[in-house]
């Protein structure tokens, strides 16, 4: 009987006691078996970035050895980077999945979504999965998103209700109490679903890091052709960048989230193992979205007005 | 540096503040997150330009934690927010919510998942009326640690004798509801005195300062003396080559531990078997506990399904169709008596009827009101609910995750009201003079 104890608390020194990603995967699980169970059509937000990675990999765990009862949905900007497309489609390859795929250029090439004059695509992602949702009427929708990104999101549940026009209402949120998620929505309606909630950033490389999952190159350091634009290191490429009186440079970096070519910045790194990044972001004095994405910087309430008008 | 294996290693733990913008709150939140290197410089700078841009001289460390718009414009928390920081000794996850009565509910919502729960007084005034009402959500809820920060020591000139009679005061009255753990600490959570650092103006103080005491309050409890409770989530069936007749029950242990071997029963049907294997995320262990999330594999092969409830069979709770309950109104419309709602309780949900709102509880200084006819939001009340069907439920004394419950509308699908199953208070309700009771507003 006392090995037994002994063996359970291994990693905190207490029996019994949980150590902080067992806690916060624990959690995660039990999310993703609540909404297989609750609801009729999940779908997975799977950009290929690490968050939503770390989602895909707690979901193949809760439901081992079953496959797991949700398919993928990818929003293409058309401004990838292209080793996360190869890592994308590969996943989809290991574990047989099934990928939908919500294309902002097709948008654009249909005339109904305009490229911005700065050629940033992210805010116009929010049409796209918004028609994607309603055609294929998924009633929950899981994304990566974490309330330790940005403060607004600090504030949003772990089942988020969308209207039929997948808008975010903040003083209409239903208060969560204990682990009892409340799922009802109307038809239309569809519920935006975070299991990472709880998780920082330095969880979520701690956790890569103990489950030894794989992740696209770009999050280890590399050379790559850069150039400077509003104080980040933004990758030159057909999308439109550099402009003028920008001049492209050869630098050893990294990236700390993927997005948009267009807007997600790279930092100056030469961590190339997870035990080097898991060391620079513990270190780090800046906030993942303080460093890396244009489109938080327009304003005090830049992410605020984008959830509420559909985004992630 | 701290390797990846000792970052690893440390445990989680959830808490809430409660206390209003004049207590200092959001400085203190402010505060914590500042001096333990949480606060990181792009937004540390954006907070300065936002509090240079209103003439304020320093850095308004509550705009940290106000996140949305409305909050920044009116200077006040609406929500719960949540923070995240870290120490070398522990993660932290921070339920942080507003004061005033009229954000009961979020007070509510906070503390249902906090193991502890700061109260903030300011030092000048002592303990008042909002001090109180914290106090008995704390006891209502059931978390098992409450920390007295008085705050604004620097403002009575780090008077010991301040801070004792407050201190005395507070621990009395918690103690009376039923707070089973209550640690007081003075200070300035502006100067940063006791806040991280020991204050440098209060020798006669010798205990911790907050954040020490949240590194080294006790998460693990007794499991041994918790009734074991899974909630069926989701019934795992492969049904491939490999896995032909693999039939796992998932779910997040409740309470208690679960052993190979164990005799259990699945509720409500009532019949019994044993646990064959307990499967962790893919791996097979001798025994599991709460909250790991666990697939249970049965010896029989009996019909379960989500809702169910897996319990040791020497230690099954009854099942009711005739729940009594202390409840906190969540949403904008009222609950009224007759009101046709569903019923979540663990993994089920169930039609359900307010059969009777015997009466409503003023929080300030717990004055019973009989027969209120309604709850409006954020009262607190005790109801009667019939559900149904029967469910297994626990006292919420005995079992926060299954003697919880919510009331959801049908119609609109709004989560109308949070459920504590039981008495409502740890010592016996204390019953006030009818003399004395000021608190009648019909």
């Amino acid at each position: 009987m006392t090995t037994t104890v002994a063996a359970v608390s291994e990693g905190t020194g207490t029996p019994y006691t949980l150590s902080h990603l067992d806690a916060l995967e624990s959690e995660a699980v039990h999310i993703f078996r609540e909404v297989a169970g609750e609801f009729e059509r999940p779908v997975i937000l799977f950009s290929g970035g690490k968050d939503s990675i770390v989602m895909l990999h707690l979901a193949l765990k809760a439901f081992a050895p079953a496959a797991i009862p949700f398919s993928l949905l990818h929003v293409d900007t058309g401004h990838n980077f292209p080793e996360v497309i190869e890592y994308r489609d590969r996943t989809v390859a290991q574990h047989n999945l099934r990928l939908h795929v919500a294309s902002v250029q097709d948008y654009i090439d249909r005339g109904v979504l305009k490229e911005r004059p700065d050629g940033t695509r992210n805010p116009l992602q929010t049409v796209p999965l918004t028609e994607k949702i309603q055609s294929e009427k998924f009633d929950a929708v899981f994304g990566g998103g974490r309330r330790d990104e940005e403060k607004a999101r600090a504030k949003e549940r772990v089942f988020s209700l969308r209207d039929e026009f997948s808008q975010w209402d903040p003083r209409r949120q239903r208060p969560e109490l204990w682990q009892l998620y409340n799922g009802r929505h109307a038809p239309g309606e569809h519920v935006r679903v975070f299991p990472l909630s709880n998780w920082t950033e330095l969880d979520v490389w701690q956790y890569i890091a103990r489950e030894g999952i794989e992740l696209p190159e770009i999050y280890f350091a590399h050379e790559r052709d850069v150039f400077q634009r509003a104080g980040m290191w933004l990758t030159a490429g057909e999308w439109g960048g550099p402009k003028e009186g920008e001049t492209v440079e050869k630098r050893l970096i990294r990236y700390r989230t993927v997005g948009d070519m267009s807007c997600t910045g790279a930092v100056d790194s030469d961590a190339v193992t997870l035990e080097q990044v898991i060391t620079e972001i513990a270190a780090s004095r800046l906030t993942e979205r303080g460093a890396t994405r244009a489109d938080d910087k327009l304003s005090e309430a830049a992410m605020e007005d984008r959830k509420r008008e559909g985004y992630f | 540096m701290t390797t990846t294996a000792e970052l690893s290693a440390t445990t989680l733990l959830r808490f809430a503040t409660a206390g209003s913008v004049d207590d200092g709150k959001s400085t203190l939140v402010g505060r914590l997150l500042h001096d333990s290197k949480s606060v990181l410089t792009d937004q540390l700078e954006a907070v300065e330009r936002v509090s240079a841009s209103r003439g304020q001289e320093g850095p308004d460390l509550a705009l940290l934690t106000d996140g949305l718009r409305a909050e920044r414009e009116q200077g006040i928390t609406i929500d719960v927010a949540y923070r995240y920081f870290a120490t070398a000794k522990r993660r932290f996850i921070l339920a942080d919510t507003p004061g005033h009565v009229q954000y009961t509910r979020n007070m509510v919502t906070g503390a249902s998942t906090a193991e502890l729960t700061v109260i903030l007084v300011d030092a000048r005034n002592g303990v008042v009326e909002q001090t109180r009402r914290h106090a008995a959500i704390a006891a209502l809820l059931r978390v098992p640690h409450a920390v007295l920060a008085v705050n604004k020591m620097d403002l009575v000139g780090y008077e010991e004798k301040v801070f004792a009679a407050i201190a005395e005061e507070f621990t009395a009255y918690a103690t009376e509801l039923g707070v089973p753990d209550v640690t007081a600490i003075p200070i300035s959570a502006l100067a940063g005195d006791n806040v991280v650092e020991p204050s440098a103006h209060m020798d006669w103080y010798g205990g911790p300062t907050v954040l020490e005491h949240l590194e080294t309050v006790p998460v693990s409890h007794d499991l041994a003396h918790c009734h074991a409770r899974l909630p069926v989530q989701y019934v795992i069936r492969p049904q491939t080559a490999e896995h032909p007749d693999y039939r796992g029950y998932a779910g997040q242990i409740a309470a208690g531990t679960f052993r190979v071997g164990d005799p259990v029963t699945v509720l409500p049907s009532g019949r019994a078997t044993k646990v064959a294997g307990i499967d962790v995320l893919g791996k097979p262990v001798d025994v599991a506990y709460t909250p790991q999330s666990v697939t249970l594999l049965l010896e029989d092969d009996i019909d379960i399904s989500r809702g169910d409830l897996i319990v040791p069979s020497k230690d099954a709770p009854a099942t009711t169709q005739d729940i009594e309950a202390t409840v906190c109104h969540v949403a904008d419309q009222p609950l009224t008596v007759g009101h046709r709602v569903l019923l979540k309780h663990g993994t089920r949900t169930v039609k359900a009827i307010v059969k009777d709102i015997p009466s409503r509880l003023t929080l300030d200084d717990l004055s019973l009101h009989p027969h209120p006819g309604q709850l409006v939001a954020n009262d607190i009340g005790r109801v009667k609910v019939r559900t149904a069907q029967a469910l297994p439920v626990d006292s919420y004394a005995d079992s926060r995750r299954t003697g919880s419950f919510i009331l959801i509308d049908p119609s609109d699908g709004t989560t109308l009201t949070a459920g504590m199953v039981g008495e409502s208070f740890a010592s016996p309700e204390p019953v006030k003079d009818d003399s004395e009771d000021d608190g009648w507003d019909f």
